[in-house]
């Protein structure tokens, strides 16, 4: 069973279809990177799944429960760190946490060992009895974390996790949070490119609303070492002999020295072979990897500047 | 789980000077108001003891005391709920338990009694001034306990109405002004009607309901009243604050 399933979600702000008709399934062991463009509706998203705002249309279930109709239990299977952590500053980190395990109705004696858990995992051991107003950015972020993961909930949400932390403790962060998809289901909120490659084993771009996007990540890297390289030779043959090459699948002869190859097995050993046996002069071989970076610029580049920028390409 | 919410709304009230600050001066005022209705007490009580029926000390002493009070803190009160749910919307705390699993009657709920927890301890303290009086003299106890009755109840109602404001703005000045606005209104609004007993602004005037307590009367039509009162501007809270996540 999914842990998080979501149907034809739709949100407006006024006039404005902020989320539109988004549908999508989370199961156990997934870490989804949920990407997305400044206001594309990621963060709308997220607060509709962790019950912040209700949705105009559509429904969601996590782990069974619908969120709608039996919001005490859909919501006590999900931990959720928005986009600016939900701290008490007033308070001490130990109190902050007891608070938030009460909240989500852990029980008494089994506190204690919730609240020690979630602190070894987040790395604030020695932070118990510190002021959180007093915390450095990075640990009040962890503090976040730790109330997020404190109940064991089914899934985790996080909005942008890493935003203002230093490259260690981003790392940090990543370590955790693919050691916490090993139990729950992850959805990661971020438009960090890297980092949803490091970490996620599932993508979706979301565009202006609406869902452009979906993928394995398995599958993205597949497509991304399909094979797809630039040569440039000093010597070009006619492209049926290009062609003859084994595993070859395609050639495109872009100008009289530059060909774009595609092999079938994703490397180019026969085809650098090819061209030193017959003297075919090769001066460059570059890979051509389809990266998210490229995914996410093709979906999420508005028309208007899509064009623009193949104008300024055609005119230079 | 309200009482949870409600604890942790008093620590934060006592980890900032604010409950501190709100505790000394209303004391301190109190206090001064205190001896000066002891003072001119002793002054007439020669010409009290040749009257038949004579007012006691509460109603010379206790009952001014408690209507200042009730004054000063038509003043504070709003400083004091102004921040109850406008500073968890601004800090991003509400976040937090709207995403947990407890209902929105319940955080409402919460922070009403947690407000309520101060007033009492903020009550208790002011009691102790009249029954210091039980060292020399005999009190009226009923009297007054009518009296602080009322002042619960008033302050009650003020930390309703201060919640309702509070939850439609992200400012917590915002939320202030309009909950001095709001209450000062419903507290002059008897002066500007006529004497007439039915008239709709007497109806609706705090002070007309609560000085008859104050002086150690309880009439069931006043208690109905801040019940009322109380009930409505929470109700509307949870509206609200429901309303909200649908409009976002």
């Amino acid at each position: 069973m999914s842990l998080i399933t979501v149907n034809n979600l739709v949100r407006y702000y006024g006039n404005h279809r902020a989320v539109d008709n988004i549908s999508f399934t989370l199961k156990t062991g997934d870490i989804l990177g949920f990407l997305g463009p400044n206001g594309a509706g990621k963060s709308t998203t997220m607060q509709m799944l962790s019950g912040n705002l209700a949705p105009h249309e559509g429904e969601i279930h996590i782990n069974g429960f619908d969120l709608l109709d039996d919001p005490k239990r859909a919501k006590a299977e999900i931990g959720y760190l928005p986009e600016q952590p939900p701290l008490y500053k007033e308070m001490m980190v130990d109190e902050y946490l007891a608070y938030c395990a009460r909240l989500h109705r852990i029980e008494k004696p089994r506190i204690d060992n919730a609240i020690k858990l979630a602190k070894t995992r987040c790395g604030l051991m020695e932070s118990g009895h510190r002021l959180i107003a007093n915390l450095s950015k990075g640990y009040q972020q962890r503090v976040g974390i730790a109330q997020a993961i404190l109940h064991s909930p089914k899934v985790i949400i996080l909005d942008e996790p890493t935003v203002g932390l230093d490259p260690n403790q981003i790392r940090e962060i990543r370590d955790l949070i693919v050691k916490l998809g090993q139990e729950h289901g992850i959805i990661l909120c971020t438009h960090i490119l890297p980092e949803v490659e490091s970490v996620c084993n599932r993508v979706q771009i979301i565009n202006k609303g609406k869902l452009v996007y979906e993928a394995d990540m398995a599958d993205l890297l597949d497509e991304r070492t399909a094979g797809f390289h630039e040569i440039v030779l000093l010597h070009p043959p006619s492209i049926n002999q290009i062609y003859a090459v084994a595993d070859i699948n395609n050639v495109e002869r872009i100008n009289d020295n530059t060909f774009l190859v595609h092999t079938t097995n994703s490397t180019a050993e026969n085809i650098v072979n090819a061209a030193v046996a017959n003297n075919w002069g090769l001066i460059k071989l570059i890979p051509h990897e389809k990266t998210l970076e490229q995914i996410f610029v093709d979906l999420t580049l508005s028309d208007e500047k899509r064009s623009d920028k193949n104008n300024a390409e055609i005119e230079s | 789980m309200i009482l949870n919410i409600a604890l942790r709304e008093l620590r934060s009230m006592f980890l900032s000077p604010l409950a501190w600050t709100v505790l000394a001066v209303t004391q301190l005022i109190l206090c001064w108001i205190f001896f000066t209705q002891i003072d001119s007490f002793f002054s007439i009580q020669k010409e009290l003891t040749t009257l038949p029926n004579a007012p006691g000390v509460i109603d010379l002493i206790a009952a001014p005391v408690l209507e200042v009070a009730s004054i000063i803190l038509l003043m504070i009160s709003p400083l004091l709920t102004m921040r109850l749910i406008s500073e968890e919307r601004r800090n991003g705390t509400l976040t937090l338990l709207l995403s947990s699993p407890i209902s929105i009657s319940e955080i409402v709920f919460g922070k009403f009694l947690g407000i309520t927890l101060f007033y009492l301890i903020l009550i208790g303290m002011i009691s102790l001034m009249p029954l210091s009086l039980m060292m020399g003299t005999e009190l009226d106890l009923g009297k007054l306990a009518a009296g602080l009755l009322g002042l619960l109840l008033l302050l009650c109602s003020f930390a309703a109405a201060g919640l309702f404001l509070s939850s439609l703005t992200a400012n917590p000045v915002v939320a202030a002004i309009s909950t001095f606005g709001l209450l000062l209104l419903l507290w002059i609004i008897e002066n500007s009607s006529n004497n007439g007993a039915d008239n709709i602004f007497n109806y609706l005037s705090l002070t007309h309901h609560v000085t008859p307590l104050l002086r150690g009367m309880v009439n069931s039509v006043d208690l109905a009243y801040f019940a009322l009162f109380i009930i409505t501007f929470l109700l509307l809270t949870i509206r609200q604050m429901d309303a909200e996540r649908l409009q976002g």
